[in-house]
């Protein structure tokens, strides 16, 4: 069966983010006919799909879908568009070459589960992204498939565009929803566990990845079966990963979810086209830089959600990142950590005094004044943010970013002991550890 | 200088009417205030708290959490060059030191004319371009040391008109016509939605 292009078909079309382009490349079809269907048949297509969200966590939108109380309202959707994770690279293009598909997305999914408003968030470095959304959202207002009586229905939603203002955490949904109230992009408590219970303005909240709702005009056309038929349950349909790094040919490629693998991805001539300069993959990070890393013995795992959670790792945010053997192990798990550290949000300890003490102690070894005991000290700080070590990950923080900053260390600490030892010099009696 | 002239003041409360609550409009604001003055100012941040009906110091909450406000004169020309790890496995660090070097400014600083902010920024999701820079939010890819500087030579002969000055995001606003409007989802007004009651389904 050859796999259709899903969300990147109008990629390569000119005018793709214009409504004009869009309608006629079948754009809007999908509204016309829900709009036909009951508001729980769209639903049950999307559950039928098992489209899992692509934002990072990987939950069935269906199932979120189905979290909101009844009888409270009014319900919100929000969209995440802050991709900022090291690595990741699609919903930008998305929202820059098919916004009206997004668009779409968003008003089947405010028609299924009865959302008053749609609050499209963008990372606020994204101009280019903010002005073809805003763009894209004024011809749709003008031809009345968003705003006031969809269509000459009764279906009134507003699509608002609002960005933000750089902040990684914002990006977590709840801290996202906090900036969209205006404050200080900070996660909230959990549980709730979803702010499908209690979100924006502390209604029930749909949280939903620019990808995952690019989705959905795709399978409200075909159909969810049609759409679960494609890849490997639950992995299903096709995803868009962004490979980047010491690849001869990075770049941004939709593929089938579930089967392809990720020889395919950074080897295939078609995708990333093998190491750059005839050299050797020394370590890969498979979804983001909150992923621990793999290596050559994982090349033939296919990107199938399951089957990377067990192997010890994660698909994120579809983001892999490719390092030859002329990569500085040390270097490049400091820079992964520095990031965390640098964009933690300071609402709890172990995350805040923890990440900085990891970055402290990492540039210390590479500065040459790293002391042998200083790697048993970056295992106990791990321990203090994520106890045990294990995967996936416990945490003792409020929310996984924390976490995501003993990824890259204990994934390299062991196996790359060797170019540890080269930073710290010959193994020496143990020191006391002084911490200043 | 100062607070949002009328045009914006205008903008501001279109802006404000789209929320269900005024003060879920205070990060647009606040781009608003350093598309007009190129920072956010003392004066613009009270401004706007009167607008959103909140404290200054509310507003100071806000806009110091976040990265894109500053709160003091930048270069007109802000050149942010991504750091983040696939730009670091291609040479992020030698473009941001080269970067330094012939612009003579470190970490953040500006040139002695005012013309350039030089900073070492995260991930700004164009990995496989790497290395990569925004120069006021506008991209450029797969930089080389003399691509930077036939960038940087451009910005100053006046050939780089495209790249808007230090504030301004989209050229584009987002505008809904009046009659368009279904209005913001007010959280007072607990109602179901027509098309959901009709169909007598609550999932
Ligand atoms: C630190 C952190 C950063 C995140 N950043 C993003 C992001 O930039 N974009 C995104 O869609 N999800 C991000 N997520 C995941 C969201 O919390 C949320 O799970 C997701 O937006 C839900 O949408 P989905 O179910 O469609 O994937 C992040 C999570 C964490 C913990
Ligand atoms: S884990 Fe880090 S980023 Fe998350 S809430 Fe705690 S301090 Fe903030
Ligand atoms: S790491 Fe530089 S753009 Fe993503």
């Amino acid at each position: 069966m050859s796999i259709p292009k899903i969300t990147t078909a109008r990629w390569d079309v000119e005018d793709g983010h214009t409504l004009a382009g869009y309608e006629r490349t079948g754009g809007y079809s999908a509204l016309k006919k829900a709009l036909e269907m009951t508001p729980a048949e769209v639903h049950e297509e999307v559950k039928t799909a098992s489209l899992l969200g692509r934002g990072g966590a990987g939950f069935p939108a269906g199932v979120k879908w189905g979290f909101c109380p009844p009888g409270v309202w009014p319900r919100y959707l929000v969209v995440n568009g802050d991709e900022s994770e090291p690595g990741t690279y699609k919903d930008r293009i998305m929202l820059e070459r098919d916004p009206h598909q997004l668009i779409e997305g968003c008003l089947l999914a405010c028609y299924a589960l009865g959302l008053s408003q749609c609050f499209l968030y963008v990372r606020g470095e994204m101009a280019h992204g903010q002005e073809r959304v805003a763009a894209a959202l004024n011809e749709a207002y003008e031809a009345g498939y968003v705003g006031k009586n969809i269509l000459g229905t009764e279906v009134s939603v507003d699509v608002v565009l609002h960005w933000g203002a750089g902040a990684y955490i914002v990006g977590e949904e709840t801290a996202l929803i906090e900036s969209l109230e205006g404050n200080r992009g900070m996660p909230r408590l959990k549980p709730p566990f979803f702010p499908a219970a209690i979100g924006l303005y502390g209604k029930p909240t749909i949280v939903n990845n620019v990808e995952t709702l690019s989705n959905i005009p795709w399978i409200i056309n075909n159909g969810g079966q049609a759409f679960a038929d494609i890849g490997e349950a639950p992995s299903t349909g096709t995803r868009v990963f962004a490979v980047s790094g010491h690849v001869n040919n990075p770049g941004v490629f939709e593929v089938e979810f579930g089967t392809t693998t990720f020889r395919d991805l950074i080897m295939g001539e078609e995708y990333g086209g093998g190491i750059r300069n005839g050299g050797s993959l020394k370590a890969f990070i498979p979804g983001g830089a909150s992923a621990p890393w793999f290596f050559e013995e994982h090349l033939d795992l296919p990107l199938e959600k399951g089957t990377v959670d067990r192997a010890g790792s994660m698909l994120g945010s579809g983001a892999i990142v490719v390092m030859d053997q002329t990569t500085d192990i040390v270097k490049a798990c400091h820079n992964v950590v520095r990031f965390f550290s640098r964009e933690s949000c300071g609402k709890c300890s172990p995350c805040r005094e923890g990440t900085s003490w990891l970055e402290k102690i990492l540039q210390r070894i590479i500065d040459g004044n790293g002391r042998r005991a200083d790697l048993a000290l970056l295992m106990d700080v791990c321990d203090n943010i994520s106890p045990g070590i294990a995967w996936p990950p416990k945490q003792t923080t409020i929310c996984p970013l924390g976490p995501s900053a003993v990824s890259p260390i204990a994934s390299v600490i062991e196996r790359f002991a060797d170019e540890f030892d080269a930073y710290l010099g010959e193994p020496s009696t143990e020191q006391a550890v002084e911490v200043r | 200088m100062a607070r949002l002239n009328a045009d914006n003041e205008r903008i501001a409360h279109e802006i404000i009417g789209r929320y269900p609550r005024k003060k879920s409009a205070l990060i647009p604001l606040l781009h608003l205030a350093q598309e007009q003055d190129g920072w956010v100012t003392d004066e613009a941040m009270s401004h706007i708290a009167d607008l959103v009906e909140v404290t200054p110091a509310e507003v100071l909450g806000t806009c110091s959490f976040y990265e894109m406000f500053k709160r003091h004169p930048v270069g007109d020309y802000h050149v942010n060059i991504c750091h983040g790890i696939a730009c670091h496995l291609l040479g992020a660090d030698e473009l941001i030191h080269h970067a330094e070097e012939t612009l003579g400014v470190k970490g953040g600083g500006t040139t002695d004319d005012g013309r350039f902010t030089v900073e070492g920024v995260e991930c700004i999701a164009a990995c496989t371009e790497a290395p990569c820079l925004q120069v006021n939010y506008r991209f450029a890819n797969k930089v080389t040391t003399q691509d930077f500087d036939a960038l940087i030579a451009d910005i100053r002969s006046g050939a780089r008109s495209d790249i808007p000055p230090h504030g301004t995001l989209a050229k584009t606003r987002q505008s809904i016509p009046e009659e368009r409007a279904a209005g913001p989802a007010l959280v007072e007004d607990a109602q179901e939605p027509a098309w959901l009651s009709r169909n007598g389904s609550d999932q």
